[in-house]
């Protein structure tokens, strides 16, 4: 369980009797559910996955798999690779401070799926089924069914929180349904304040929250003529929890405010830096499961540009959590999962309307994993010398998704309960073996 | 593509006469504004066996529910839509003895009520452009459209189940044929339970082996072909050289010649006059859209070992279908003209057994739609509802209400948010007026609701025309949210609220009354 490391504090909690409750379930998760079936499968070790959302698709020769001898036409201006604290691994000369963390983290080099459309390959990539007429959940969704409130999960904000934007074009819950969708909080954890949806509202005072709520109740006249309905009793846990998100701890998690100046320049003052610091607070939290939706990878026109601008964001809030989730010993119970739903071509377009871009590339591309019972300084399989198929060891989007299951102790060959009668699997299918990332669990 | 827009009512806009202040105000015969005292005694012969029951199972009965409260809910479960507090006012102060009747023959006639129960029946047939239904979006526009037309122009039960049964054509130009390519499986099996599900209110599944399999063999003469055009697929009967056996939900066998339709065979059979079980299961469904619960509960689970609350009310309302040669209006207005509907939803018994013997109007909340288009109304602000698939991505006339929304594909957070049906499965479970802690959230608090209310030009001008006379104000913001006046406490504490700061005090009232269960829920 995580300890309270004195950064929340009941300041703003409201003390008025109904929404004092609040402040005493804290601290998430009572008694973490283990869902895992058969003996021989590795033990859950993660709690929390942290899933860095790459939406678009990152280059994978721009960041973790760089070519330098594939010339200019595949690594353009991104020649120079950088070696990192692991002997033998090297990664793109934009992430200084990311090689600076390889012993955390294993890359997956060998990635594959095939589909260059971006629903479809997100669907694949989140949800490790081919598209067919069942819409499967996503990762986060399945997390929130098995390590959310059905199994105990008391947290104060919902198990599956996306940051900040839902994905859109995707079907996060499938056929669960919208109770197991994400918490997206809107807002931006870089603004002053970070405006969580539904949470914290912008332009009312707590003084006037306080005399309306009060409004609200002294004008209850149907309520009041109906006393124990059940319906209104439903309706009256559901506005506390409410009221409770709103007012007590819930708040304050959001609250960059609570951690030092000199923390949050280190994961950067970007919506980014400051959406990794977030997750880090939700993690301590409990919170199971965290998407942090990164965008703007979809670079079919001016690639490089967009890389100098985006990179360096990327790699100081993305070392800054693996360093921080590592030094507060939560590393050892946290997936981080980096990666978007397809790789970018290896060969760059120069020509216009591209100028220097590079299009979609399901074949092959790169995931990274860190914590939660993954090894780090590792690399799994390898891509060609152009990184435009995988050279050895294939990854197959459901290797992933099995594997990072089995670490949360969910167990991915264990039936996937849902409200529609369905006799469904957590995952496929293994097509051979275990179907997982043993080498590095 | 079609795309019809906001069809309002005849009602009008405008808050002119703020008359009879305080005369007018709650029923004074009352403790609180939603139910009078009346006595237990039936008005039609849907009571006759409600009461009857309740008796007999030493039940009291809730009693009538205030004017107010019967026009909000009658408007509510006819059009999905709220009165406008114009017609809030009328309707309290006029005197007749026979308005509520009135009233109900009027909705009865109005577009709204097509609209409303097109809403119904798009859910029920999974009307939906993309995965795991695919009807492709042209198609959906066909085919809701032909729905609504057979809701306007009042077209008999009896023939739209059999247009929807033995249509064959293309899915643009004769849109009931879609009614077999909104199933998410074409072979005969899963074809048959839709049919089982949508028209008897039957689940397959719980069936014998050979009934489903005897049942299955009407849908396995059924051909898709394409055409020249793009997305065009004609439905029709393919014949065999051999004769069919198949088996009719009662378990009596039937061989049918080879090039006879066996889709015509089933049709008819289940609109014989003398088989009860399409026009009891109809009357089970529109007794459930009004009274929160079927007769048979769940209203598409009949079976023998679940017997109807009131067996002998279900055959009547059934009979009574029949004779009015299918005219579903016929059902409406006898429910709706019961004292039954029209009791106060405040129980005077345990509200569990209440509710399920219908002794008392069942308290639910709003579905999506009535939510999200009532907060649209109320604030006179607009929502944008699109689809992400297919590219290029489709977006709607911002001022559509959302009920008119053809499209199960085409949606909004809020409407998912608030449960409405992926229309995946036909299930009337599908959708889901649960409330949660995200939907109170969202409604407390969310910058979505917040903009509403702040932003809305109509509560503005309210509130500067009636600066100078507070009660009026209280009155109309009642009277158009809560679709009733304030009582004296009411007005006493808001009176109190805005009495520093007009402009963010008339703000909050709006946002506890649209936070009140009274407006969240059917009452």
């Amino acid at each position: 369980m995580k300890k309270d490391n004195g950064t929340l504090n009941r300041r703003d909690v409201l003390k008025r009797g109904l929404w004092g409750a609040a402040g005493l379930s804290l601290y998430g998760v009572a008694g973490s559910a283990r869902v895992v079936g058969a003996a021989e499968k590795p033990k859950g070790k993660a709690q929390s996955v942290i899933q860095i959302w790459m939406w678009g698709g990152p280059s994978h020769l721009d960041t973790f798999d760089p070519k330098p001898a594939a010339g200019y036409d595949y690594c353009g201006p991104f020649d120079k690779p950088i070696d990192t604290n692991v002997a033998g691994i090297q990664i793109g000369q934009m992430l200084p401070l990311l090689a600076q963390q390889a012993d955390k983290y294993s890359i997956i080099r060998s990635m594959t799926h095939g589909n260059n459309g971006h629903e479809t390959a997100s669907y694949i990539v989140q949800t490790g089924h081919e598209p067919g007429r069942q819409v499967f959940p996503c990762m986060g969704a399945v997390a929130s069914l098995f390590k959310g409130y059905d199994h105990g999960y008391k947290g104060l904000v919902p198990p599956y929180v996306v940051l900040t934007r839902p994905q859109g074009r995707f079907s996060e819950s499938g056929f669960l349904g919208d109770k197991y969708k994400p918490f997206a909080t809107g807002g931006d954890p870089n603004r002053e304040p970070f405006a969580v949806e539904g949470i914290i509202a912008q332009g009312i005072s707590d003084r006037r929250q306080e005399s309306r709520r009060k409004l609200l109740e002294d004008l209850d006249t149907l309520g009041e003529a109906m006393p124990d309905h059940p319906q209104f009793e439903q309706f009256d846990r559901s506005e506390q929890k409410a009221f409770d998100m709103m007012f007590g701890q819930a708040r304050s998690l959001f609250d960059l405010k609570q951690e030092k100046d000199e923390t949050r320049q280190r994961y950067g003052r970007t919506t980014f830096g400051q959406s990794c610091l977030t997750a880090r607070r939700l993690v301590e939290h409990g919170v199971p499961y965290i998407t942090i939706n990164y965008g703007g990878w979809d670079t079919h026109k001016q690639h490089f540009e967009a890389m100098r601008r985006k990179l360096p964001e990327m790699d100081q809030g993305m070392s800054a959590l693996l360093d921080d989730l590592s030094q507060r010993g939560l590393l050892e119970t946290t997936i981080v999962w980096w990666g978007g739903e397809f790789g970018r071509t290896p060969k760059i377009l120069w020509e216009s309307p591209w100028n220097g871009g590079r299009n979609h590339f399901g074949k092959c591309f790169c995931s990274v994993v860190a914590g939660g019972g993954f090894k780090g300084g590792c690399v799994v399989g390898s891509s060609d010398e152009t990184g435009s198929e995988p050279a050895t060891r294939p990854v197959y989007p459901q290797d992933l998704l099995r594997s990072m299951y089995t670490l949360l102790g969910i167990d991915p060959d264990g039936p996937l309960p849902n409200g529609r009668g369905l006799d469904v699997k957590v995952m496929p299918k293994a097509a051979s073996g275990s179907g997982m990332l043993t080498e590095i669990m | 593509m079609i795309i019809r827009g906001y069809r309002d009512s005849l009602l009008f806009v405008g808050f002119l006469c703020v008359c009879c202040l305080f005369a007018s105000g709650a029923d004074s015969s009352s403790t609180n504004p939603f139910e009078i005292s009346s006595p237990d005694t039936g008005f039609n012969v849907v009571d006759k066996f409600v009461l009857s029951g309740l008796q007999k199972e030493q039940i009291r009965p809730a009693g009538l529910c205030s004017d107010a409260v019967f026009l909000r809910r009658v408007y509510l479960d006819v059009t999905g839509a709220m009165p406008e507090a114009e017609e809030v006012r009328r309707f309290l102060e006029n005197p007749r003895q026979d308005k509520r009747v009135t009233l109900i023959n009027r909705l009865l006639a109005e577009s709204a009520y097509a609209d409303y129960r097109t809403l119904k029946w798009c859910d029920l047939l999974r009307v939906k452009a993309e995965f795991p239904i695919n009807l492709w979006p042209n198609t959906v526009q066909a085919y809701h459209r032909w729905i609504y037309d057979a809701m306007k122009d009042k077209m008999p039960y009896d023939q739209f189940v059999r247009q929807l049964l033995t249509s064959s054509g293309s899915n643009f130009r004769t849109p009931p044929v879609n009614f077999y390519r909104a199933v998410q499986g074409r072979e005969p099996a899963a074809i048959a339970s839709a049919v089982a599900l949508t028209f008897l209110g039957e689940r397959m599944d719980q069936w014998p082996a050979d009934r489903r399999e005897g049942f299955a063999a009407f849908f396995s003469r059924i051909g898709y072909k394409d055409t020249a055009e793009w997305k065009e697929e004609i439905v029709y009967f393919k014949p065999s050289e051999t004769p069919l056996t198949a088996m009719f939900p009662d378990g009596k066998r039937v061989t049918i010649p080879a090039d006879q339709d066996p889709r015509e065979v089933f049709a008819g059979w289940l609109l014989a006059a003398d088989n009860p079980r399409l026009s009891r299961a109809i009357v089970n469904r529109v007794w459930s859209w009004l009274m929160g619960r079927g007769l048979i509960h769940e209203p598409d689970d009949i079976r023998s070992d679940n017997p109807a609350v009131y067996p002998e009310l279900l055959d009547t309302l059934a009979g009574e279908l029949v004779k009015a040669k299918y005219d579903i209006n016929h059902i409406y207005g006898l429910i709706l003209k019961s004292r039954t509907y029209q009791q106060s939803s405040i129980p005077r018994s345990d509200p569990a057994r209440a509710e399920a013997k219908f002794a008392c109007y069942p308290v639910r909340r709003l579905e999506a739609e009535t939510l999200i288009d009532a907060l649209c109304r109320i604030t006179g602000t607009r929502e944008s509802y699109s689809s992400p698939i297919p590219e290029p991505f489709t977006f709607i006339p911002e001022d559509q209400r959302s009920i008119e929304l053809a499209d199960g594909s085409i949606s909004s957070s809020f409407l998912e948010l608030f449960g409405r049906p992926p229309r995946d499965t036909g299930l009337e479970s599908e959708r889901n007026n649960a409330t949660t802690e995200t939907q109170r959230m969202h409604l407390l608090n969310s910058s979505h609701i917040q903009n509403k209310i702040q932003n809305s030009w109509k509560l503005r001008a309210l509130v500067t025309a009636q600066r100078n006379n507070r009660p009026a104000l209280i009155d109309s913001f009642y009277l158009m949210i809560l679709s009733r006046y304030p009582t004296q406490k009411e007005r006493e504490t808001a009176m109190a609220y805005l009495k520093s700061d007009p402009m963010a005090g008339s703000q909050d009232l709006a946002w506890a009354l649209v936070n009140s269960k009274e407006f969240l829920y059917r009452h």
